[in-house]
């Protein structure tokens, strides 16, 4: 791996900001301030765009309103012989569990709550660690924000579970197991918070970071 | 380059690159074989050139159209329990929730079949004219957009993961029996982690806005 500036020569590492440009987020090509859209790819270009934050949190709120009704409404309608069993998420995971499947109930209990939890905790704090200007452990906020982009599309797991599940088992009388309500908030709380994640823009994270001398961890 | 000492203000913009995450800027030089260029600060990479890539990936892509379309057909998996049986495609698992729930349907479907579809299906059109050296294809650009606004859309590996949970629960339940779609489904997990892997954005954007001239 080479870093990108020249190896040898510690410069400081100025962002197009500083060197009145505007950078595409999507393709890389730096244009004078100013310029409305890329010009190679067509995207719209912002250099700071201090209203993503708003939309960070209006997201990030219709996520976390959707998170509710879905771990309190059931996951799943199992029916079988003798009962009928609606279990929620948690429920589901716990019965998992009683049954000795640890690895399963975990993985569930992982991508269900644990991930989701995690990320509505990770985006509220980048958000404020931007409106505060927060001008330490930069490295470290911007790490936490490419697992929060990478991990949440790996909540839909249970989604997938269900789906595949209330789809294969349609036994007739025997057993049936269907979808229950939670499903639909579920999908939109791990949809909107993937959106919130995708609205923060991450270039905010660095800004206060300019005199900060000493940056250049080059190998 | 002889522009090693000019300060980044003074170089023209096409001798620049800019971190698409962190904004910091870079004097653009092009990584030789084996290397990858990545930014310094943040450690996003930003050029990640691989010998043949193109041809790699337009292969890639083409297998995934072929067992995406393949895995949607045939049957996926197949329960029985006390002489009642039932099998069930990708598609119908997709579209397990019915009745009001049918928009969660179409969400799921799309997640699963039609977005890596489609994705393989973008990359196919605007890779195969630059691999060939031609001019890019009509709308290439676009093309090329849309499918990297797809990329974290696309979720056959995060359904992988789910129908080993489901198989899990079940097992106890039921004899169950894996159809022609599940190892199809399998490798085409393979391959579409393997096209996100190879792919080199900024070589597309590159090419695509200085086609080559034949």
């Amino acid at each position: 791996m080479v870093g990108m500036a020249v190896s040898g020569t510690p410069e400081k590492i100025l962002s197009a900001r500083e060197l009145g440009l505007v950078a595409c987020t999507r393709c890389a090509k730096p244009w004078p301030l100013g310029t409305p859209t890329c010009g190679r790819c067509g995207h719209r270009l912002t250099s700071r765009d201090r209203m993503s934050l708003q939309r960070v949190w209006a997201l990030w709120l219709v996520g976390l309103m959707c998170y509710i009704p879905a771990n309190i409404y059931p996951m799943l309608k199992t029916r079988t012989l003798f009962q009928v069993d609606e279990s929620t998420i948690i429920g589901g995971a716990v019965e998992l569990a009683q049954y000795g499947n640890w690895g399963i109930a975990f993985i569930i209990l992982f991508a269900s709550v644990a991930i989701p939890l995690g990320k509505f905790l990770a985006v509220a704090f980048l958000a404020l660690s931007v409106q505060r200007g927060l001008t330490t452990s930069q490295r470290q906020r911007h790490f936490l924000y490419e697992v929060v982009e990478y991990i949440g599309r790996w909540s839909m797991i249970d989604i997938f579970v269900v789906a595949i599940l209330s789809s294969l088992v349609q036994l007739k009388t025997l057993a049936t197991i269907n979808p229950g309500t939670a499903s639909v908030f579920f999908a939109l709380s791990v949809i909107f918070t993937m959106l919130a994640a995708q609205a923060f823009d991450s270039r905010m994270i660095w800004d206060a970071q300019a005199k900060d001398e000493g940056s250049n961890h080059n190998d | 380059m002889d522009h090693a000492a000019t300060p980044l203000a003074d170089l023209p913009l096409d001798e620049l690159i800019v971190c698409p995450q962190c904004d910091a800027t870079y004097r653009l030089r092009r990584p030789g074989h084996g290397e990858r260029a990545t930014c310094s600060r943040c450690h996003t990479p930003l050029i990640t050139p691989r010998r043949n890539a193109g041809l790699q990936i337009i292969a890639v892509s083409l297998a995934a159209f072929v067992l995406i379309i393949g895995a949607t057909i045939f049957p996926f998996l197949r329960i029985d329990a006390a002489g009642t049986s039932n099998a069930v495609s990708i598609l119908d698992a997709a579209l397990a929730f019915g009745g009001p729930m049918i928009l969660l349907s179409l969400i799921t479907a799309a997640l699963i079949v039609f977005i890596p579809l489609m994705r393989a299906m973008l990359t196919l059109y605007v890779l195969i004219p630059v691999v060939l050296d031609r001019p890019p294809a009509r709308h290439a650009i676009t093309a090329f957009r849309i499918s990297e606004g797809l990329r974290p859309w696309s979720m056959a590996e995060v359904f992988a993961i789910g129908c080993a949970v489901a198989l899990v629960k079940v097992v106890d339940l039921a004899d169950v029996e894996f159809g022609p779609a599940f190892y199809m489904f399998g490798a085409l997990v393979l391959l579409i982690i393997a096209q996100d892997r190879f792919l080199c954005k900024w070589s597309v954007w590159q090419s695509l806005e200085h086609p080559k001239k034949s």
